[in-house]
């Protein structure tokens, strides 16, 4: 049963991309519905499961055999394992997806093709469900790469405007690094216990020597840092911006981006028999979600701004994810909190967008609140929760990961107070460059609310922003839920936790505070005149040009020396083989006289020859 | 008699049909030539075939015969055609399909 | 005669005086002497001639080899069908034509005359130590069936029948290749007498028959242009070898009043007074 929730979005995507334009008119309703289908039947089995006692919840359903090597004893089952971590993965994946696909209704209706856009969401989501029902690493890579083909068909959904193409070239060569990373986890994984499925390497990591736990960790983080957009692979997320606005929403924001979160999570056996490896996921967390904030702060393309926020935010999951068992559910936490609050402000940016002309700089924004109500609202709400304020969603989920890299070293813990603040900065910057000031429209700009099927998911999705961390972490209800899975340490900070709450709250109001003094005027143009941090946050802290002067020249090189060796030395060779050749046919030819008489002389004096080898053997 | 006797002659008239392919242009004795040689294989095989004490020689020689008739058909046929477009019998006018 | 010669070499037995090596010198000479003729003569129809005689020596010597179908064959097909085809054919393409002497491909006589002794040697030392068994006898082939007729037809019909059919497979093809190659496809229907009269009256050119020499002339010898009414000389009266020679004999004053004379009794021209009117 659990596989109709892929089958359904997998079904819908086949036959719209099968049948073309013949679908044109129903597509993305049966998207929508193949969407709404999913998320109802995994509501249902959510329900079934919370009936269940604890240990009774995760349930595991062999679809079919995949793959069967009976003499090595190596068998691969399609098989989904339901459980806590896999379901709540579905609900969100599902919730989110199908409202943004509802949004998409309404943001997409001026486009040539929507049904292919529905298509490859549709694709989307069935590869994102593979990859968190997956029970055994191999499948969910199949998902992984389903994922990331969706993402770069949907980047370059645009294919005709150059930047997009190139855009999606190299999301898709980025996360080939990360592939790359997983690909050899996996062939490691086999090598050493002749198995990929999760359970098996659970079991088997706990007595195997250090440096196995340390590979497969770094490996897999290597894999993460692809695919969730963390340094040194987070270069391709800003420019992924390309695509169009409920994509980013959903693929590069709420879901796609967390899947490294959820595999460093899944494999958190490996992770916790390995110190080095946990290290390297802290601090690769902690870097990312700094570099993220700074590049945030400095752009003014608002969703690359909020790109910037998305790898930021999540930094501090995959940071959480390394502390550990005090850290997996906190994670999950803010991953979950983090889709919808992120989701809801993405949403807003591309109900701007539509608004105002496709135009992305803030700062030509400004005066939005009169004539766009309910997305300034539901922004808003997005605003408080990302910076955390209480009772908002992000609060309670920023809050306890502050708590728990706190308890694990004063460096982690200086990261994430650093950059809670930091997230206040930018984020009330985004606030005062489009809502607060002045407008400061283009002259062809007039603004106006959008349609009900955009206004809707938004609002939908604000409630969940406001409400979600309340509810989720009342009683301790999701780190009981998720404890049988990822396990449950409770963090123990060496200050108190109010006193960690009235710090952070500072923080966060300091980076307010700064955040309204620098923006009261705000320029139309950039300034150019400003500090060096600001200029290399323009220039995404120089990750492109890392990029291109330790990879992409010397490959160049590579190619032109190439080219230069296969032109002079091979062809040379081939060419000279050939006018050798034909300099040589030039000259014979001239025996061919067309005369038949010449011809027969050639006969008689060969039939001659062999007349007298004929009599030479036999002397 | 030696039968090598009549080998030799045969070598000696294919010989000469072979020289007359050789030097004689026009067409007409060029094919002279040509069947002069064929005789000069029948004379081999009649040869042959008393040798042996068997007829397949013979049968041999009657097929070259046969086809040989074939051959000379064709061959004038050829001939004439050539000139008519030619209005020469030349096997030197003939040199198109060359280098 | 064939027959004949056959029979004597039959019946030589060893030690004997046999006729078979006369017949054979007296035959091969004969043979090698029309093949040398084939390669000398400049005329192509003395060529034929040539090898027509090469091929009944040819014959002869099939004959003597206890090979009579082959000879008579030989015969027939050879001198009779295929060296009359040549003869025809060269009717049509004209007789006369003999090859001119100069050789125009460089080198060609000198290194053909080279390569032919060199094959001429080469076979000779070659062919003349073939056979060293004993030279078997026929007879018994022959006479498993009969004769020597009914021996090859055995195998024609029997062993070699597949390659019988063959040829003659190749026979027809060749029949109707023939007619392909020499058929000339009409472009135009063919003209009938009439057709042809109109075109040649069409011409405009003098059809009739021409005047003989001599009229309204004193003499009627060819020499002495005939002439017109009004005196003077018809052109085409004189034959063309005596206006080339010159010899024309000149008109004097009496033929002329003689021819006015006549003519002005006919009415055919005017009298010279009335010209004069005029």
């Amino acid at each position: 049963m659990i596989a109709a929730v892929i089958a359904l979005p997998a079904l819908s995507a086949a036959v719209l991309l099968s049948f073309g334009n013949r679908t044109n008119k129903f597509g993305p309703l049966l998207a929508i519905f193949a969407s709404t289908g999913s998320f109802l039947i995994g509501l249902w089995h959510f329900l079934q499961m919370v009936a269940r006692p604890a240990e009774e919840r995760p349930a595991l359903t062999t679809v079919y055999e995949w793959l069967a090597v009976p003499a090595a004893g190596f068998k691969i089952n399609f098989a989904l394992q339901l459980d806590q971590l896999s379901i709540s993965f579905v609900l969100l994946i599902t919730f989110v997806g199908t409202l943004i696909h509802i949004y998409s209704l309404g943001y997409m209706s001026h486009d040539e093709n929507p049904r292919r856009f529905f298509a490859y969401l549709n694709l989307f989501v069935a590869a994102m469900l593979l990859l968190v029902l997956a029970d055994n690493y191999l499948l969910l890579y199949v998902g992984w790469e389903g994922v990331g083909l969706a993402s770069y068909l949907l980047i370059g959904f645009w294919q005709h405007k150059p930047t997009a193409a190139v855009a999606a070239k190299k999301a898709f060569v980025a996360n080939r690094v990360g592939d790359f990373g997983l690909s050899l986890a996996i062939m490691t994984m086999f090598i050493v216990f002749g198995s990929v499925s999760f359970s098996d390497i659970n079991s088997g990591i706990v007595g195997a020597p250090a440096w196995v736990s340390l590979t497969l960790g770094l490996l897999l983080l290597l894999a993460a840092c692809g695919k969730s957009a963390q340094f040194p692979l987070q270069s391709w997320l800003l420019d992924a911006m390309e695509g169009p606005t409920p994509v980013s929403a959903l693929i590069h924001a709420a879901t796609m981006v967390t899947a490294g979160v959820y595999l460093i999570v899944r494999s958190a056996s490996i992770f916790n028999a390995s110190e080095i490896a946990q290290t390297a996921v802290v601090i690769t967390g902690a870097i990312s979600l700094l570099m993220g904030a700074i590049i945030g702060a400095a752009k003014d393309d608002i969703k690359k701004s909020l790109a910037g926020s998305t790898m930021s935010q999540i930094g501090y999951m995959v940071l959480a994810a390394g502390l550990g068992p005090i850290g997996y559910v906190f994670a999950i936490l803010h991953l979950i909190t983090h889709g919808f609050f992120k989701a809801v402000m993405f949403l807003g940016a591309g109900s701007i967008m539509h608004a105002t002309n496709d135009n992305v700089d803030m700062r030509r924004y400004g005066g939005l609140p009169k004539v766009m109500f309910f997305t300034t609202i539901t922004f808003f709400i997005g605003y408080l929760a990302i910076i955390g304020v209480p009772p908002f969603a992000g609060f309670y989920s920023k809050d306890h990961i502050i708590e728990a890299a706190l308890s694990h070293s004063w460096w982690a813990g200086a990261a994430v107070l650093f950059g809670a603040g930091l997230t206040a900065f930018y984020m009330t910057r985004m606030m005062m460059m489009t809502f607060v000031s002045k407008s400061r429209w283009h002259d062809d700009v007039h603004p106006h609310e959008s349609p009900l099927s955009m206004v809707l998911p938004m609002i939908v999705l604000s409630v969940g922003a406001a409400t979600m961390g309340i509810l989720l972490t009342r009683n301790h209800i999701f780190e009981h839920w998720l404890e049988p899975i990822t396990g449950f340490v409770k963090p123990e900070p060496p200050l108190p936790i109010q006193t960690i709450t009235t710090i952070t709250l500072s923080v966060v109001a300091i980076g307010v505070l700064i955040g309204i003094w620098q923006n009261i005027k705000i320029a139309k143009v950039a300034p150019v005149k400003v500090s060096f941090v600001v200029k290399a946050a323009r220039k995404d802290l120089y990750g492109d040009v890392l990029n291109e002067t330790l990879l992409m020249r010397p490959g160049q090189g590579l190619t032109k020396s190439l080219n230069i060796f296969d032109n002079a030395v091979v062809d040379g060779f081939v060419n000279g083989l050939g006018l050798f050749v034909s300099g040589i046919s030039a000259r014979l030819r001239r025996s061919e006289t067309g005369y038949v008489r010449s011809y027969a002389m050639s006969i008689v004096l060969g039939t001659a020859l062999l007349i007298i080898a004929l009599l030479m053997v036999r002397i | 008699m030696n039968p090598n006797a009549y080998l030799v002659l045969s070598g000696i008239i294919f010989s000469i049909g072979a020289i007359g392919v050789l030097l004689r242009r026009n067409a007409i004795v060029a094919f002279m030539s040509v069947e002069l040689m064929l005789n000069a294989a029948n004379l081999a095989f009649v040869t042959g075939s008393r040798v042996w004490g068997t007829l397949d020689g013979q049968t041999a020689a009657f097929f070259v015969m046969v086809v040989a008739a074939a051959e000379v058909v064709v061959g004038l046929a050829i001939i004439i055609t050539i000139f008519r477009t030619r209005n020469s019998a030349s096997v030197d006018e003939a040199s198109l399909l060359r280098w | 005669m064939i027959p004949y010669l056959l029979k004597l070499a039959e019946v030589s037995t060893p030690g004997a005086i046999s006729f078979e090596p006369l017949v054979f010198w007296l035959c091969g000479g004969l043979a090698v002497i029309g093949a040398i003729g084939m390669l000398v003569s400049h005329k192509a129809v003395h060529s034929a001639l040539w090898v027509a005689l090469t091929m009944i020596n040819l014959a002869v010597l099939y004959a003597l080899q206890s090979a009579p179908f082959l000879g008579v064959a030989q015969v027939v097909v050879y001198t009779g069908a295929v060296m009359m085809l040549f003869l025809f054919v060269l009717m049509i393409v004209g007789v006369d034509a003999a090859d001119s002497l100069v050789e125009t491909i460089k080198g060609q006589r000198r290194i053909a005359i080279l390569a032919g002794v060199i094959l001429v040697v080469a076979l000779v030392i070659l062919l003349g130590n073939s056979f060293s068994i004993q030279t078997a006898d026929l007879v018994n082939a022959d006479s498993a069936y009969g004769g020597n007729v009914q021996g090859i037809a055995a195998l024609l019909f029997g062993k070699y029948v597949l390659i019988f059919e063959l040829t003659s497979a190749l026979l027809i093809t060749a029949a109707v290749g023939a007619m392909v190659l020499a058929h000339k496809e009409r472009t135009a229907p063919k003209k009938t007498q009439a057709m042809l009269a109109r075109e040649l009256f069409a011409s405009g050119t003098y059809q009739g028959p021409l005047p003989t020499p001599g009229v309204y002339a004193r003499h009627n010898s060819v020499d002495t242009p005939a002439l017109l009414p009004d005196g003077s000389v018809s052109e085409i009266s004189l034959p063309g070898p005596i206006v080339a020679r010159g010899v024309v004999k000149k008109i004097n004053q009496t033929d002329l009043d003689g021819v006015q004379i006549i003519s002005e009794g006919l009415g055919l021209v005017a009298s010279e007074n009335e010209e004069g009117d005029k």
